[in-house]
């Protein structure tokens, strides 16, 4: 269905959007590195394949929209946006410094291709859907997409937006819940357990779709199953693994606000060069 | 005199009113503007608009989170939404929404919180926003209106859509109150309006407590001779520092009034100018840091010390300082 072509483009794309990351982190020196990783093949999907928009004119109307609920994350986003054009891949260097427009959490109103600002987490789904209603009322078709963390499913406000979103019929909204299993104190389950997930999103009347969040092929594949879905809000839940791509930071809690050090990103890029080989560092 | 009494003379209607006949005006106006609320649309009125325009009203249920952050969500689309409830709810539970998502994000949504102040009476404390005042004027962007009034509502709602890009918060009150207003009046976003002129003592006040001032000034000057200033601010944020200033300094000595906590309240923020740019005598009458209780209204403000007795006391403490 996707060329092998057109797939292994995405997973370099994917490389390359991990190795900037990592060299960002390790330049600003503080920041969220685990839920970062495990989101990248997630943007990837919807900035290089999914989504309809244009870094020459981000206001485009007739754009669909990304919010990002786990603002934490930005690192991923910021990312995605400067391989996207909407601004030089250089100011990435810049991340949290003063003066910056790439904010430690984002910030609409500074930087191009963002749309909202988010860091308190618990209230992108809501906002989704306030936009995906006058998207509704003003009969346009644009899609509205949110990305959530499984630790930030806690959050009651997301449960009060679920029912919204189902309450209104919003088939124009797409949550994607990057299920990486941790938190900031540990696993999610030990934390404070959301399971049965799958089960919860039906139970509030949502489209439910499961994937392997950290394959393109998997992602996209569900991306464009919840597109078709008709007068029900659509959640794709990505099994994802926290720090992916870097053996080290995989699936450790203390890699969530955690940053590389010169030495760990030299070993970090080297595990991304075997995977890929077209990721060109800075400097 | 009690202010039951007092009272019965008075031609009243409840803010709330003139808030909904504004919402049904601007819907006719403007179809960019949507109406939402937390299943109290029968209190706060907005089922007014809903009657009219039910496609632009949304309720969003027991869930004053969800109806904040949706509420940026219309305004990233170019809405005009008006998000209501009491005010208790919408500014204490979702503080954060407020904050981060609508005023660090610039978003041109439109609170208005019922139910401001003691006034609300049998409901009792859980009802009573006494504090929302202060939580939301100290968020930068945010414009905070007090109408004294129901047609100072329906100006301060209609001004709140068609003049403010931005986030703003509307108090409004469930009880019938004085009608000291009329069409024609002035209302300037920003600008305060004076009432009553006099150079003896300022009083200051905002909402409900311009009406109790008016009748403190008549019978100051009538029974003692003290004239009296009276100054109705109904914007708080951003606040009238000209007119605070011209007032301390004609005057010599500052009584502010209001339906609230006097921390970090309407009276803190006339002291906030007045102490930096014109530092004259002040008292402030509010509520002295404590929870409402139930009651009929003109009985709780006998009983919470904000009724214009209370103020006349504190501009003749007030006078005395400036003397001293
Ligand atoms: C309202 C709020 N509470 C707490 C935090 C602090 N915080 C930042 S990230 C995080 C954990 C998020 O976990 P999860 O949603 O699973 O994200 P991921 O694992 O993908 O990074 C917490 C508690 C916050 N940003 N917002």
């Amino acid at each position: 269905m996707y060329s092998k072509a057109f797939v292994e483009a995405l997973e370099q794309k994917s490389c390359d959007i991990r190795g900037d990351i990592l060299m960002m982190l390790k330049e600003a020196k503080s920041g969220h590195s685990g839920g970062s990783l495990s989101s990248v093949e997630i943007l990837t999907a919807l900035y290089f394949y999914k989504m309809k928009h244009n870094p020459m004119n981000p206001d485009w109307d007739g754009r669909d929209y990304f919010i990002l609920s786990k603002g934490h994350v930005c690192p991923a986003l910021y990312t995605a946006l400067a391989h996207s054009g909407y601004f030089p891949r250089e100011e990435l260097k810049t991340l949290r410094k003063f003066g910056s427009r790439l904010q430690g959490h984002p910030h609409w109103l500074k930087l191009p291709g963002l749309e909202t600002s988010s860091g308190s987490l618990g209230q992108g789904l809501s906002v989704a859907n306030g936009m995906a209603l006058a998207l509704k009322l003003d009969k346009k078709p644009n899609r509205v997409y949110c990305l959530l963390g499984d630790g930030e499913l806690q959050e009651g406000q997301i449960w009060e937006a679920a029912m919204t979103s189902a309450h209104y019929g919003l088939d124009n909204v797409c949550a994607i819940v990057d299920y990486n299993n941790l938190e900031i104190d540990g696993y999610v389950e030990e934390v404070m357990g959301i399971h049965p997930l799958v089960e919860k999103w039906l139970s509030f009347n949502w489209h439910v779709h499961e994937c392997d969040g950290n394959d393109i092929t998997s992602v996209i594949r569900a991306l464009d199953h919840a597109s078709q879905m008709k007068r029900k809000p659509s959640v794709i839940i990505a099994h994802t693994t926290k720090g992916k791509g870097v053996s080290f930071m995989e699936d450790v809690d203390l890699w969530h606000g955690k940053t590389p050090s010169p030495e760990q990103l030299e070993q970090a890029l080297s595990q991304l060069d075997g995977a890929c080989s077209v990721f060109k560092p800075w400097n | 005199m009690l202010m039951a009494e007092k009272m019965k003379d008075k031609k009243l209607e409840a803010t709330r009113f003139g808030f909904a006949k504004a919402l049904v005006e601007l819907g006719k106006e403007d179809p960019n503007v949507v109406v939402m609320d937390a299943d109290l649309a029968k209190s706060t009125l907005t089922k007014n608009f809903a009657d009219v325009y039910p496609e632009r009203f949304f309720d969003m249920g027991i869930a004053e989170q969800d109806m904040l952050s949706t509420a940026a969500g219309f305004a990233k689309m170019g809405k005009i939404p008006f998000a209501c409830t009491y005010g208790v709810f919408v500014a204490g539970r979702a503080w954060d929404q407020i904050r981060t998502t609508i005023c660090y994000g610039e978003f041109n949504v439109k609170i208005g919180g019922m139910h401001g102040g003691i006034s609300v009476g049998p409901d009792g404390a859980t009802h009573q926003a006494l504090e929302e005042l202060a939580l939301m004027r100290v968020l930068p962007n945010m414009t905070v209106i007090v109408p004294c009034d129901t047609k100072e509502a329906y100006k301060a709602t209609m001004a709140s859509a068609k003049e403010i890009k931005g986030p703003v918060y509307l108090r409004f009150g469930r009880e019938g109150v004085p009608i000291l207003t009329t069409d024609e009046d002035p209302f300037v976003v920003g600008k305060a309006n004076v009432m009553r002129e006099g150079s003896d003592c300022a009083i200051i006040a905002c909402g409900f407590m311009v009406g109790e001032a008016l009748d403190a000034a008549k019978e100051l000057e009538e029974e003692e001779g003290i004239k009296c200033r009276v100054v109705n601010i109904h914007t708080i944020k951003p606040i009238d520092k000209e007119a605070i200033i011209a007032a301390a300094k004609d005057c010599g000595c500052v009584v502010t009034a209001e339906e609230h906590q006097l921390a970090a309240g309407f009276g803190s923020a006339v002291a906030e100018v007045v102490c930096q740019n014109q530092p004259v005598p002040m008292k402030m009458v509010g509520i002295s840091d404590r929870f409402g209780e139930s009651g009929e209204p003109w009985e709780l403000f006998e009983a919470f010390h904000i009724t214009w007795k209370d103020i006349k006391k504190a501009v003749k403490e007030a006078v005395a300082m400036k003397k001293a």
